[in-house]
């Protein structure tokens, strides 16, 4: 049986995904794994829906997670978690940002975000950690820090050594923005 | 060995380094257009982007005829504005080894259409190499190098948007230090396609074939990878990851020259097993020439031609196997990508709806004119079709209707293949109208310079050219420069050159937002005063992505984080409710 871990990163363009995923390929790769990750980009930044696959283990052959082997889903929005629940396997975990970001449907007042979508993956998914990742990335000082508040909720799911998320992080931060990045992290990890 | 996570993109750069390339050209396209961006990184690489494909591979073919090493890219249907110059290369051969890198789309993540540029390799005659993974997106491009000048031809390295955007861990070599200078040396027999030379440069282009089939044969390139001994697989590319992943078991030859494909080692390979399968995404370009050596596979008849490969497709198409995921999820509000707040384009898309136009539309982020609110795109075929298209419609049509006939391009795209199209109009007395939307960058394709920037890929300062002054040259009596951030303008200039029976351009003129270097303008964000506000909605017909509707006030807000003050929306309201925040 393959020891392949699978991430699945989900949410909107603009959101830092992509900059999530490298740190987290960066970790893996530190920690001495194989790894693989693969995202669909070019059109992202203009609001659409983004995914990343992240592969890590021994030997990784595929890009792509195979559908319904998910480990865990890692998703910086509410309803692109619901959207992506199906590649979950039975069992699976998430970690999600409690944010909703209205679809242009949703923002011209043709469609409703849909309710209650905690509950509902909650109820499907136990091993959910919600996280509030706008009010700690204020809490460590810029917004902006809020896919490195996520990663540092995400590194407690994993069993990596510390060390390596914060040599990373000091590897693909630039200087002047490191300290606000390491104490969202830090916040990210305390939740 | 130093060892990093490389995007198959950044390995194709890197492998060009390493071989020596001193010149690399393209034009932007998804999902090619990093490879470019990651070679300019390199001192010793001139890297440039060419007003268009064809132009790429011209400067490339000069480079090479020089005696340098070259590397061209573009994405798949790049292949077909190029194609002309292509083969012909193809017969003359190469100097400096020239690797023509080709991006294709399975599942047109990010283009027109998902042909399969492998037939090109067949067609035109030019050898194609297809990477697995950005280790060997590395070493096939130097390959490409060595082969290609071993051979005397040009080579195809073949990636795929899951190649160039997958990061994968690759080792790193290094350059050499003797990269020779090249000098002049003349070969006219050789360079001078006239029909005499060509005659005969075809029989070397047949030989050479041949021997790169047979030469193919004894390559590690190539490789059989065994398994359990029941059945066989014959794949490349990334297929071949999935087939790894859905058939542990399965012996495996995995090509990694796809054109000419290694006869004999196929036929030794299918000899073994009862049951072979080719596993290929796209259309059966392995299949059909294993079919043709007279052996049975299974293949397109159970994984489809259209689309991407996956290994949940893979497994449900040769084994019959669902994936084990359900998706019994209620139908959720899709997020399709929207134009960004702020852009240039919006108010003109606004106003081309209202108008009732006729949109023939082109090749970049104001294709999203397409989608509603703004819903104002008719037609949209490939790069500068928009132009040729209104044309040829307006032909045919009323003189009432040729009234709505409109065409809508960037600055990149009519510098790419539209100019022509200007100048068939002005030759030929078209009535339509064509609206430039100058946002001076190939915005799409994540903003790369372009003629109109007045930057070069390398950052360098360079000239800029006018395009109104271009039009002007071209024969168009009626230009009009327009800011698109003013709608009464915009909206009174496309109602008059609709109207007017002649050929008239209208070019915008307004950077797009994302670069800062042209926006250096202070702006200040809006927002909406609910107390004017009647709810009438009309800002609503932007679409822009910074106002929401709050179904309980039934009233419109604005995201601070997301509004760039543009202000487009402040004319859209009949109540003066869009107020500047203090």
């Amino acid at each position: 049986m393959s020891d392949v871990k699978n991430i699945l990163l989900a949410g909107v363009g603009g959101q830092g995904i992509l900059l999530a995923s490298e740190v987290l390929s960066e970790v893996m790769l530190m920690a001495g794994m194989d790894v693989k990750k693969n995202e669909i980009h070019g059109m992202s930044q203009r609001g659409g829906s983004v995914v990343s696959h992240v592969r890590y283990g021994k030997k990784v052959y595929s890009s792509i997670i195979p559908e319904g082997e998910v480990d865990i889903l890692f998703s910086f929005e509410l309803l692109e978690t619901r959207r992506y629940l199906p590649l979950l396997r039975k069992n699976g975990q998430i970690v999600v940002n409690n944010l909703k970001i209205a679809p242009p449907s949703v923002a011209l007042g043709q469609r409703e975000y849909p309710e209650n979508l905690v509950e509902e993956i909650r109820k499907k998914f136990p091993a959910t950690t919600v996280v509030n990742g706008l009010d700690l990335a204020l809490e460590a000082g810029n917004a902006k820090t809020v896919n490195t508040v996520l990663l540092g909720a995400l590194s407690k799911t994993l069993d990596i050594d510390q060390a390596l998320w914060l040599q990373a992080l000091k590897k693909m931060v630039p200087e002047r923005l490191l300290e606000i990045n390491l104490k969202a992290f830090a916040l990210g990890c305390n939740i | 060995m130093q060892k990093v996570l490389l995007s198959g993109n950044e390995a194709i750069a890197r492998g060009a380094y390493e071989a020596g390339v001193l010149v690399a050209a393209a034009y932007p396209g998804t999902p090619s257009t990093e490879i470019l961006e990651n070679a300019k990184r390199y001192k010793e690489i001139d890297a440039s982007w060419a007003p268009n494909e064809k132009v790429a591979l011209e400067v490339g073919i000069g480079a090479s005829f020089g005696g340098a090493r070259v590397l061209v890219t573009m994405k798949h249907v790049g292949v077909n504005v190029a194609a002309d110059p292509l083969f012909t290369l193809s017969y003359t051969g190469v100097r400096g080894g020239l690797v023509l890198v080709v991006a294709d789309d399975p599942e047109l993540h990010s283009s027109q259409n998902e042909q399969d540029s492998r037939n090109y390799a067949k067609f035109a005659k030019v050898p194609m190499f297809e990477p697995a993974d950005s280790q060997e997106a590395l070493e096939f491009t130097k390959l490409g190098f060595a082969a290609g000048e071993q051979f005397d031809t040009p080579i195809f390295l073949r990636s795929t948007t899951r190649i160039s955007h997958s990061k994968s861990v690759v080792s790193l070599g290094e350059r050499p230090q003797d990269v020779p200078q090249p000098t002049l040396e003349r070969n006219p027999a050789k360079l001078v396609m006239l029909p005499g030379n060509a005659r005969r440069r075809h029989f070397a282009v047949e030989d050479r074939l041949r021997k790169m089939a047979e030469w193919s044969c004894r390559q590690s390139f190539n490789r059989i990878e065994k398994g359990a001994g029941k059945v066989g697989v014959i794949t490349a590319g990334v297929s071949y990851q999935y087939v790894k992943e859905v058939m542990p078991d399965a012996d495996v030859l995995k090509i990694g020259l796809v054109y000419p494909l290694p006869e004999q080692m196929i036929r030794d390979f299918a000899a073994n097993y009862e049951t072979l399968y080719v596993v290929e995404e796209l259309d059966p370009f392995i299949e059909d020439q294993v079919r043709a050596m007279g052996i049975q596979v299974i293949g397109k008849d159970k994984l489809s031609i259209c689309g991407e490969l996956t290994p949940g497709r893979i497994q449900k198409g040769l084994f019959g196997q669902e994936s084990p995921t359900e998706d019994n999820s209620p139908e959720l509000p899709p997020r399709p990508p929207n134009m960004c707040p702020g852009c240039p384009h919006r108010g003109v898309f606004m106003e081309l709806n209202r108008a009732k136009a006729y949109v023939t539309g082109d090749i970049g982020c104001y294709t999203l004119g397409f989608m509603p609110p703004l819903s104002a795109m008719d037609t949209c075929i490939c790069m500068g079709a928009s132009i040729g298209n209104a044309t040829g419609i307006s032909k045919v049509i009323s003189a009432e209707e040729q009234r709505k006939v409109v065409a809508v391009i960037g600055d990149s795209t009519f510098l790419h293949t539209g100019i022509n199209g200007l100048m068939d109009m002005v030759y030929n007395q078209s009535t339509a109208t064509v609206i430039i939307l100058d946002n001076r960058i190939t915005a799409m394709t994540g903003r790369q310079e372009n003629p109109t920037s007045g930057y070069m890929l390398n950052e360098l300062k360079t000239y800029r050219i006018d395009m109104e002054q271009l039009c002007r040259a071209v024969g168009v009596q009626h230009v009009k420069v327009i800011d698109p951030y003013d709608i009464a303008l915009t909206r009174k200039t496309i109602r008059e050159e609709m109207a007017r029976p002649e050929v008239s351009v209208i070019l915008t003129t307004r950077p797009c937002v994302l670069v800062p270097r042209d926006n250096q303008e202070r702006r200040t964000p809006l927002y909406v005063d609910h107390d004017k506000c009647t709810g009438c909605k009309a800002c609503l017909r932007l679409g822009c992505p910074a106002i929401t509707w709050d179904e309980e006030k039934k009233k419109p807000n604005i995201d601070k984080i997301l509004c760039v003050g543009c202000k487009v929306c402040q004319q859209t309201c009949g109540f003066d409710a869009f107020v500047e925040c203090k």
